[in-house]
């Protein structure tokens, strides 16, 4: 499994074809308590760039991006009823959605750990 | 010599200053808590003494109520009391300076109020005879003409209810010209530091929302509105603008905007929030501006909610004006005519359709028309021209203790800071917000706009005098002087001085409580009841 970062603060562990996102521990800081998540349907078909989940947090509401093309496999539908697990553990059991890898070419456009954290140093 | 034997000593004991005791009423003085009214109020009785009339009869059959009514009895005096007390624990711009910016929390003149309470306006109804009302009509009138005349307009739609409705009404008009083309475009550009509205308007009526970047000092990048133009060819509807932005600045190429808007067969709306900057400065229909709706509580100095309902006629150009909405006044030879059906309209008139069920809110156009007529041009000009005077005053007066994100540029009628200068206080913008009420002032606006991290927007408006500002840039420095120096329990535990504590946001937003259930009687312990 390999996990990559977007500049829009998502992470993405591709295993095999299948890519879990969600948001990272930076950006839940940023957005600070987060008090609702809406998801997308399994199935919905999404094309990088696209919008797939809306996060709101008492400063602010803002959308997670798909960050490549492909079919959703499975939403977090227990963030809708707990947005707070968003905050507590988000690179871990507050996953957005599972989604099929439609083109891997783009993950190459991706940052890995190191660049990410290279990246928010600059924010 | 006779003896006053009433004398009485003045001075309090010696109890220390900081003695506070604990009142058996849980007021703090003539601070007082106040319970829900269902809280106090009896289920049970009414506060009307009246014998039941025991030979009346029924006459509603089946619509007999069998449950109890639920709702408390109050005599009068116990009811005002309540409201009263409630309203004392309102901060009002007629209690204190109201730095919210974006909001223009200006003065509503006492004038104002004295005529809206005129019989002729006040007592009328919006279902009585039109010719019953001649003058509601030609007040409306002047209103309309004096707001074309000021934004260089030829149409006003006058019903919309506040701005956000104003931003419905407006596009809605963008729209229906775009369907009388025989267009459909699908996309509305909106700038990143736009008000939440915006977008939100764009995609209740369907529109996708393109964001357009700003550049490094907080206005449109004019490269970037080029670019997206031109990758969305012939799908644009238009632009939301604010103007001046929600960053307190004047978007100065706001002209090349618009024309590059034009030329993608787009319209210009123009978010008139802030025209509180620019009344008798400048013109937005000068500016290519097609639809700008005017906040008449912000501008015009008609209340914030609370004493009545906002109102945000939108002005239109002369392209979109045949779209405005019914109802609509028109003039003709003999006097003023309403129009308020479709087959009332002519050729030339082609309403997108209706917003309100009736005309508008009367009592809001009397205090704006009243406070405009009681100002004059020069006046209302001069106005703006304190409001951007006293804006600048408080930059000045803050800028070299706090940060302003895009330099030390003169700004219009609000100024914005980011909150750089708490980096490593761990005072947050929210804590700073909150020691603001311990010492007695309402907030400014807080994260908003979104562009900058932490933003405080502080829009002070025309009515302070300079002590009032002095003492609020004292305060402010007094509050970031204790941040620097690391005081944080002043902040971090704020309010401590208001009738209430910091509220839990959070909880409220994620496990809200929006009913009242009563609370279950207290159970009484043996011991307790000793
Ligand atoms: C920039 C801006 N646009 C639109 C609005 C919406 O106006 P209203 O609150 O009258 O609906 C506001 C309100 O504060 C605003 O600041």
């Amino acid at each position: 499994m390999t996990t990559y970062y977007s500049k829009d603060h998502e992470w993405i562990a591709v295993d095999g074809d299948t890519a879990t996102i969600g948001i990272t521990s930076y950006a839940q800081e940023q957005l600070g308590d987060v008090v609702y998540v809406e998801l997308p349907e399994a199935g919905k078909a999404l094309s990088q760039g696209d919008e797939a989940a809306v996060v709101e947090s008492v400063k602010a509401a803002s959308e997670v991006y798909a960050p490549i093309d492909g079919e959703v496999v499975e939403a977090n539908n227990a963030l809708v009823d707990e947005p707070a697990k968003v905050n507590e553990d988000p690179e871990g059991a507050a996953w957005f959605i599972k989604m099929t890898v439609g083109n891997s070419d783009q993950l190459s456009d991706l940052m890995d750990e190191a660049a990410y954290k290279a990246y928010v140093e600059t924010l | 010599m006779s003896m006053n034997t009433q004398g009485r000593p003045t001075a309090a004991g010696d109890v220390g200053e900081s003695f506070r005791p604990k009142t058996f009423t849980g007021n703090r003085g003539l601070d007082m808590e106040e319970p829900l009214i269902f809280e106090f109020g009896s289920l049970e009785t009414t506060g009307v003494d009246l014998d039941e009339d025991e030979s009346a009869e029924f006459e509603l059959g089946s619509f007999k109520r069998t449950a109890e009514i639920g709702l408390p009895g109050l005599a009068e005096p116990e009811a005002m009391r309540h409201y009263v007390r409630l309203s004392r624990n309102n901060y009002a711009i007629d209690s204190g300076l109201y730095p919210l910016g974006s909001c223009t929390m200006k003065h509503n003149p006492r004038l104002n109020e004295k005529m809206a309470r005129l019989p002729g306006f006040a007592d009328i109804h919006p279902l009585q005879p039109v010719s019953s009302v001649p003058g509601a009509l030609e007040l409306i009138d002047a209103l309309a003409h004096w707001l074309m005349v000021s934004t260089n307009t030829s149409a006003v739609a006058m019903s919309p209810k506040a701005g956000a409705h104003g931003e419905l009404c407006g596009m809605m008009a963008i729209k229906a010209a775009h369907t009388a083309a025989g267009r459909d475009p699908k996309i509305v550009l909106v700038p990143e530091s736009a008000h939440g509205t915006n977008p939100a308007t764009a995609a209740l009526l369907g529109y996708k929302v393109v964001n357009i970047d700003a550049k490094d000092d907080g206005t449109v990048d004019l490269e970037a509105l080029k670019k997206t133009i031109a990758e969305h060819e012939g799908n644009i509807a238009g632009i939301m603008l604010t103007n001046p932005n929600t960053c307190g600045l004047f978007e100065r190429e706001v002209k090349q905007i618009a024309d590059l808007i034009h030329k993608a067969d787009a319209y210009f709306y123009c978010d008139g929030a802030n025209f509180n900057a620019i009344v008798g400065k400048a013109r937005p229909g000068d500016l290519g501006v097609d639809a700008m709706h005017i906040n008449l509580h912000k501008t015009f100095s008609t209340p914030h909610g609370g004493g009545g309902p906002g109102s945000g006629p939108v002005v239109l150009s002369e392209r979109l004006a045949p779209f405005a909405p019914l109802p609509f006044i028109r003039k003709t030879d003999k006097g003023l005519e309403l129009v308020e059906t479709e087959a009332a309209t002519k050729d030339s008139e082609q309403p997108f359709g209706r917003m309100t069920a009736f005309h508008g809110q009367m009592g809001m156009y009397v205090r704006a028309l009243s406070y405009m007529m009681s100002h004059g041009s020069d006046g209302l000009r001069q106005a703006s021209e304190d409001a951007v005077l006293n804006a600048n005053y408080v930059r000045v007066g803050l800028q070299d203790l706090m940060s302003l994100p895009f330099g030390e540029r003169p700004c219009m009628h609000e100024v914005l800071f980011d909150d750089s200068f708490l980096k490593d206080t761990g005072v947050t913008t929210l804590d700073f917000a909150k020691a603001m009420i311990d010492e007695g002032y309402h907030p400014m606006t807080m994260y908003f706009p979104l562009v900058v991290h932490g933003a405080m927007l502080i829009e002070p408006t025309e009515s302070e005098s300079r002590a009032a500002l002095d003492l609020f840039i004292a305060t402010m420095r007094d509050l970031v002087m204790s941040a620097k120096r690391g005081e944080t329990e002043r902040f971090s535990g704020a309010p401590y001085l208001a009738p209430r504590r910091r509220l839990d946001e959070t909880g409220a937003a994620r496990k809200p409580v929006l009913k009242w259930t009563e609370p279950a009687p207290a159970e009484v312990t043996p011991a307790a009841a000793e």
